[in-house]
């Protein structure tokens, strides 16, 4: 025990001493915050759209104003023909474009459901499919308002995000992310660093067992992660007004396993890396793909068969599902389940190959 | 130091010499350093001499010397090559650093295009000067050869013959001798005298003070200031008449050594084969055979002093014989099998072996050397025996432990010094301590007892909540030795442990050894300094991955005399005969197989 302790204390310190380290600790996870919240905000505002409106009657009017006075469109584009539509869609002028056909304002005016095309730029298919959700949510409201005995018209809802609030996607997201991140960064760090200052024979030649010099290395990134995992599950609730429906529990048990499998990965870069530096690139490698095919930067099912497939052993994918279930849909302990298994095998397989890396590159 | 100013002649004219480089007050500080790395040092480097830049590690040496290349500016002061900026002057200087920038991919030639391009040498001058440097370099062989399989002394050829593809009017070489055997290091030193013959002005730095003995002119540095300077002699001179060598006393030398050293009239001392070294304090007679009260046998008779015995005497003298730390020790309980042994140890590294049948059974209480060139398996051995590789063959075990059965308990009865500082650096004296009293398992009682017995002997009070990576380097060598005999084990591995320290540090060092071997503490050390392998018992001289000689460093140097006839050879002649006698082995055996 006294090893174990000597070589946990050890690593705490090395962590928080070297101020390089600590600002690894700190600033990286900020700046996210700040970039994800801000920046990369997958909101579609300042965008143009097109309509070609056939119809010429009061209520393709009325539908043309409501979508010119939402706060997210730009611009209306007035267009002629099918060919102005194409032009204006191959040109990027707008992102997509409004068909209303002539029987339109008969149709609404007979009480029979209206209907209206949506041509959508499918170049970019994420923005696009975003602004769809505005307009369909402007026709709904307004054959809702307009004509209230219509029955089977465009009816979009939201379940889950009733306001459409970005930022109620973004955070529980969030968490997956930036705990991923400063895990990586920190654990790849630490067996690099010590070979790099050469204190690493020192440490192989002290009566330290393997299993304790790897666990005192699992333990500050592991501090570090769930610091900052519930830091965040705060600071959603508390300054950005997420709701939190789920199981506090599930919520920290998942948590950790996410954090163990990305510990994993993390001491495999270590190990395989001979410079702090080498081990940096490391970590940037694992980083990448484990957000992109995470479903947080795109939907998983929007990607093609093979790399779908790939995403399942990516430990974010399942943790993402978790913490979304958990933060907006009281996401119930079976489900949970069901997401957490694969994790653990994840964990279980990355802590393994770290271990027997980190045992048969020692020399 | 009261020197009179340096006149500017040399040493063997009565002409005066063209000042080539002259610094004046220069005063050099880094961020985050508590003193300044040079504080007001002033220099001149002459056409035509070597002139020696000698000092530890961390003394301000490669400071000086970038800012004589230009590479640094001075905070004060004032740098004047052929009395221009440096910057005017870069054509006329050649500057070696320490790691010269050999392409490690290019081929010896290629190398050398590559730099006389960037010097801008005429194409038409190139197929001429390659020849004559290769030549001078003695790699014409090796043209094709890449750089990175180059032994270290012939990358330090290459890197000179790189500097010289434009003869320079002054020449800067950072420590060339070391990661150096050494054979290639006179050999350095022979084809630079040459480049004197040319007019050419060098400064020459190193850590090695018999280096500096063979300098025109030296200027002695120690953390960032000016000891001395003037021709080496003068500062050999102040122990004249102070060195005896003592011989034929009855007590073990270690012993000896600890008893004499604690008396008064005694600054320095040191053991060389049977006879112990002194240096007499200033003003002091020579001390009687039976004041030594050590038996009949005794002998007095003068020594040689050495540019080392200067030192010392600038330093105010070597500490006292009495090891603190050994005092402290537990004795440990006498064993008749070997605390260290290795039977046939091999380590293969793909095709390449590092380390052949390694042989040898270190009894208990006894220091045992691993001496060799770089490269030669000496690191290889050394490390197969503390566990840091596993041997393809052989056995091993330390203190009676089976390095492949019980790693653990070998490892748990070792204490380890490596070659380079290697705690951790961002932790502070007092986290170190803790560490590595927990990592070899003492209790929190006994932790706590160790930790201020060190702190205590080591001197460490007033520094426990500095970072360690931030401590003068001699501190970090008694942090270093600290950590490891905190546990008191039976068997210390000691890999380079002084090298680049200075001659008083080094002293205190082996103090702490000798006393600890007294209470039967067994020592595996490797080293590259000739002197230190006097305090073995046995040495092996390890030389491509064989065990080329073995014995007591006595027996050794006479078997060098008998290869080469000299009579009283020193261990490095000893060490380059008994090297160069394999060679040649080697070729005739070579030359009898084909």
């Amino acid at each position: 025990m006294q090893r174990l302790k000597a070589s946990i204390v050890k690593e705490i310190w090395s962590m928080l001493r070297d101020p390089k380290a600590r600002i690894v600790l700190v600033v990286p996870p900020l700046l996210q915050l700040f970039i994800f919240t801000f920046a990369t905000t997958l909101d579609v505002k300042n965008v143009d759209v097109a309509v070609l409106d056939r119809s010429g009657g009061t209520h393709a009017a009325e539908l043309v104003q409501r979508i010119a006075g939402s706060p997210n469109f730009r611009n209306i584009v007035y267009l002629r023909s099918s060919q102005d539509l194409r032009h204006a869609i191959d040109n990027q002028k707008v992102i997509a474009a409004l068909v209303i056909e002539e029987g339109f304002d008969r149709a609404l005016d007979k009480g029979r459901p209206g209907r209206v095309g949506l041509v959508l730029d499918g170049r970019r298919s994420n923005a696009a499919q975003i602004v769809a959700g505005y307009v369909s949510g402007i026709t709904a409201q307004m054959d809702v308002e307009a004509i209230p005995q219509m029955e089977g018209g465009p009816q979009v809802t939201h379940w889950f995000n009733p306001s459409l609030d970005f930022i109620w996607f973004t955070l529980p997201a969030l968490i997956v992310i930036i705990v991923a991140i400063a895990g990586l960064a920190i654990t790849s760090q630490t067996v690099a660093r010590e070979r790099e200052l050469g204190t690493f024979d020192q440490l192989l030649v002290s009566p330290l067992r393997v299993h304790e010099i790897l666990i005192g290395k699992m333990v500050p990134p592991f501090l570090v992660g769930f610091g900052n995992g519930t830091l965040f599950l705060v600071v959603a609730q508390l300054v950005f007004g997420v709701p939190f429906t789920g199981s506090y529990l599930l919520f920290f048990i998942s948590l950790a396993t996410y954090l163990m499998a990305l510990i994993g990965v993390g001491l495999f870069v270590s190990s395989l890396a001979m410079t702090q530096q080498q081990s940096f690139l490391g970590s940037f490698v694992a980083t990448t793909p484990l957000m992109l095919l995470s479903g947080y930067a795109s939907p998983i099912a929007n990607m093609p068969e093979w790399l779908q497939t790939v995403t399942y052993i990516n430990p974010a994918r399942y943790f993402l599902i978790i913490v979304q279930g958990l933060f907006l849909k009281g996401m119930p302990a079976a489900d949970v389940l069901q997401q957490l298994w694969p994790l653990m095998i994840i964990a279980l397989v990355t802590l393994t190959a770290a271990a027997w890396l980190f045992r048969s590159r020692m020399e | 130091m009261p020197q009179a100013a340096p006149p500017d002649t040399g040493p063997d004219t009565g002409q005066p010499r063209e000042v080539i480089a002259r610094a004046t007050g220069l005063v050099k500080s880094f961020k985050g350093a508590a003193a300044p790395a040079l504080a007001g040092v002033s220099m001149t480097v002459e056409a035509g001499t070597i002139t020696g830049l000698v000092g530890p590690d961390g003394a301000g040496k490669t400071t000086l010397i970038r800012l004589l290349a230009g590479l640094l500016r001075p905070d004060q002061g004032e740098v004047a090559i052929l009395g221009q900026r440096p910057a005017m002057m870069l054509d006329q200087l050649g500057y070696m650093p320490q790691r010269f920038g050999l392409y490690e991919d290019l081929t010896v030639r290629e190398n050398l295009d590559l730099y006389a391009e960037l010097r801008a040498l005429p194409r038409e001058e190139h197929e001429e000067t390659f020849a004559r440097l290769l030549e001078f370099t003695d790699l014409a062989r090796f043209q094709d050869r890449l750089a990175g399989n180059l032994s270290g002394g012939m990358k330090q050829k290459l890197g000179l013959a790189c500097t010289l593809v434009r003869t320079p009017r002054l020449m800067l070489l950072d420590e060339p001798g070391v990661g150096v055997d050494p054979i290639s290091r006179r050999e350095l030193w022979a084809m630079v005298q040459h480049l004197t013959a040319q007019g050419i002005g060098i400064l020459w730095s190193t850590a090695y003070l018999d280096e500096a003995e063979k300098c025109d002119r030296v200027y002695l540095l120690n953390e960032g200031s000016l000891l001395f300077e003037g021709p080496p002699g003068d500062l050999t001179g102040r122990a004249e008449e102070r060195v005896i060598q003592v011989s034929g006393f009855e007590p073990r030398r270690r012993r000896f050594l600890t008893r004499t050293l604690d008396r008064p009239d005694i600054m320095d001392g040191t053991i060389q084969g049977r006879s112990v070294r002194l240096l007499l304090r200033d003003g002091c007679d020579v001390p009687t055979a039976e004041s030594f009260a050590a038996g009949d046998g005794t002998q007095v008779a003068p020594g040689v002093p050495r540019f080392e015995d200067g030192f010392i005497e600038i330093l105010g003298g070597g500490p006292r014989g009495t090891s603190a730390l050994a005092e402290n020790y537990r004795t440990i309980p006498r064993d008749e099998r070997p605390a260290i042994e290795a039977k046939g140890l091999t380590r293969n590294f793909g095709a390449f072996t590092a380390a052949r049948d390694m042989d040898f059974a270190i009894p208990q209480g006894q220091i045992y050397g691993l001496l060799g060139p770089n490269g030669a398996g000496k690191s290889t051995t050394f490390k197969m025996l503390c566990g840091l590789l596993t041997p393809s063959e052989g056995y091993g075990a330390v203190a009676g432990n089976d390095l492949r059965r019980s790693a653990a308990e070998a490892r748990a009865s070792l204490g380890y010094m490596a070659q380079k500082f290697s705690l951790y650096g961002e932790l502070s004296v007092a986290q170190n301590l803790d560490f590595f009293a927990g990592a070899y398992n003492l209790g929190r009682a006994d932790a706590r007892r160790a930790k201020e017995a060190m702190i205590e002997i080591f001197d460490l009070g007033d520094k426990l909540d500095m970072n360690s990576g931030a401590l003068p380097l001699g501190f970090k060598q008694r942090l270093a030795l600290a950590c490891a005999v905190m546990h008191q084990p039976p068997v210390l591995f000691l890999d380079e442990p002084t090298s680049g320290v200075d001659p008083v540090t080094r002293r205190m060092f082996w103090t702490h050894i000798n006393g600890l071997v007294e209470k039967g503490v067994t020592v595996l050390v490797t080293t590259h300094f000739m002197d230190e392998a006097e305090y073995c018992d046995d040495v092996s001289l390890i030389y491509r991955g064989e065990q080329i000689a073995t014995g007591t460093p006595d027996a050794l140097k006479a078997q060098a005399g008998a290869i080469t006839g000299a009579a009283d050879p020193t261990m490095e002649d000893a060490f380059i005969a008994l090297i160069e006698a394999s060679d040649l082995d080697r070729e005739t055996n070579g030359n009898l197989a084909a």
